[in-house]
């Protein structure tokens, strides 16, 4: 239960992470604490959108999935059940591909670095690390 | 598997904690008003420099054009803008022996350059250039070390007699970046590498220069004739 409690946690704090870099895209925050310049650079750069919708509100909606999907992981009725903690670390997992390749971009295509985007990328990683301990405790799916 | 009920209550009492905590650094965030800042490096669109070349002063048809790059928050180039330039505007600009370029070659270190050079190209949209130039040069010592250098911008912007919403609008979407960094662009091509620099017929002039020095220059360029002296 604590790797679920652990990856709940975790993506409520990849959620305000990723609140915070779409309040700012939107233009309803006017400047990033960041220190290096690099947020603002990569936030504008034509890589902060992807098919017409900004990575940021991905980040929003991958989260929030993330976050309820823990949540009702922890519930008593799910608690002893394996396919939650299969589908956590399966969603944890693409966005680990999906912050692989934005950190690409960041390093050899935009040339900048946002510390946000970094924090954002630990707490994926935490969370898919979590989601994979707890889907190891939870028992084996029964044959019936 | 199950938690036990003390578990899940403390794992609800932190998650609460965390949920008040990040709620409430977005509220802060959203309540702040929104000061731009303004984006280096972005990525530079035909529009940003379609027909622009720089803020004009003086006439078309006069013999020597100069092209000064500069920073707002360069020391030198706030002297050379409040003690040398009025000298040269009632010499030169004023008696049509020059024109006057002023190119944005905001450098990394100052951290209210860009800025600067937004709120003034902001002023431009309204006939307000030369006004907001002016006065950020001005008050220079007042804004660089100021927390919210913006808030001072937007307060010269006021005394201009410009559109505040208007003003507020164009500072929030960043709409000049593209231009101030093609300026930066256009410089670091010409071998710009400190401020003030000037570019004159094709050869760059750094460092720290007088109106005397100028008017030299624009007369070894041009020499005056016998009715103008």
């Amino acid at each position: 239960m604590i790797y679920r409690m652990g990856a709940a946690l975790m993506s409520l704090l990849g959620l305000f992470v990723s609140a915070y870099l779409y309040l700012y895209k939107i233009g309803r925050i006017g400047t990033l604490a960041c220190g290096s310049g690099g947020c603002e650079t990569v936030q504008t750069s034509p890589w902060s959108r992807i098919a017409g919708v900004e990575v940021a509100l991905i980040g929003v909606i991958g989260y929030a999935l993330l976050f309820v999907l823990a949540m009702l992981a922890l519930q008593p009725a799910l608690a002893s059940r394996r396919w939650p903690a299969d589908l956590l670390s399966a969603l944890a997992a693409g966005g680990v591909l999906f912050t692989a390749y934005l950190t690409w971009l960041e390093l050899f295509v935009i040339h900048a670095i946002c510390r946000w985007c970094v924090g954002s990328a630990v707490i994926i990683v935490t969370v898919l690390v979590l989601a994979l301990l707890a889907r190891r405790r939870a028992p084996e799916p029964r044959a019936t | 598997m199950a938690a036990r009920p003390g578990g899940m209550k403390r794992f609800y009492v932190v998650l609460g904690v965390v949920a008040v905590i990040g709620l409430g650094a977005l509220w802060y965030q959203l309540s702040r008003p929104a000061t731009a800042s303004i984006p280096a490096n972005v990525t530079i669109q035909p529009s940003d420099t379609a027909g622009f070349r720089g803020y004009i002063k003086g006439s078309a048809s006069a013999p020597v054009e100069i092209t000064e790059y500069a920073d707002y928050q360069c020391p030198f180039c706030q002297t050379f803008a409040t003690l040398q330039m009025p000298t040269i505007e009632e010499r030169l600009i004023k008696t049509g022996r020059l024109r006057w370029r002023y190119r944005d070659f905001p450098l990394q270190q100052h951290q209210y350059s860009r800025l600067a050079a937004h709120s003034a190209a902001c002023a431009d949209e309204q006939g307000k250039y030369w006004d907001q130039h002016q006065r950020i040069y001005d008050g220079q010592s007042e804004w660089a070390g100021s927390s919210d250098a913006a808030k001072l911008f937007r307060r010269y912007a006021g005394e201009a007699g410009l559109d505040l919403d208007r003003y507020d609008a164009c500072m929030r979407a960043g709409k000049y970046a593209g231009r101030i960094q093609a300026s930066y662009d256009e410089g670091v091509r010409v071998g710009v590498t400190s401020t003030p620099t000037l570019l004159v017929g094709g050869r760059l002039y750094q460092g720290r220069f007088d109106s005397d020095a100028i008017t030299r220059l624009v007369d070894s360029l041009a020499p005056r004739t016998a009715s103008a002296r």
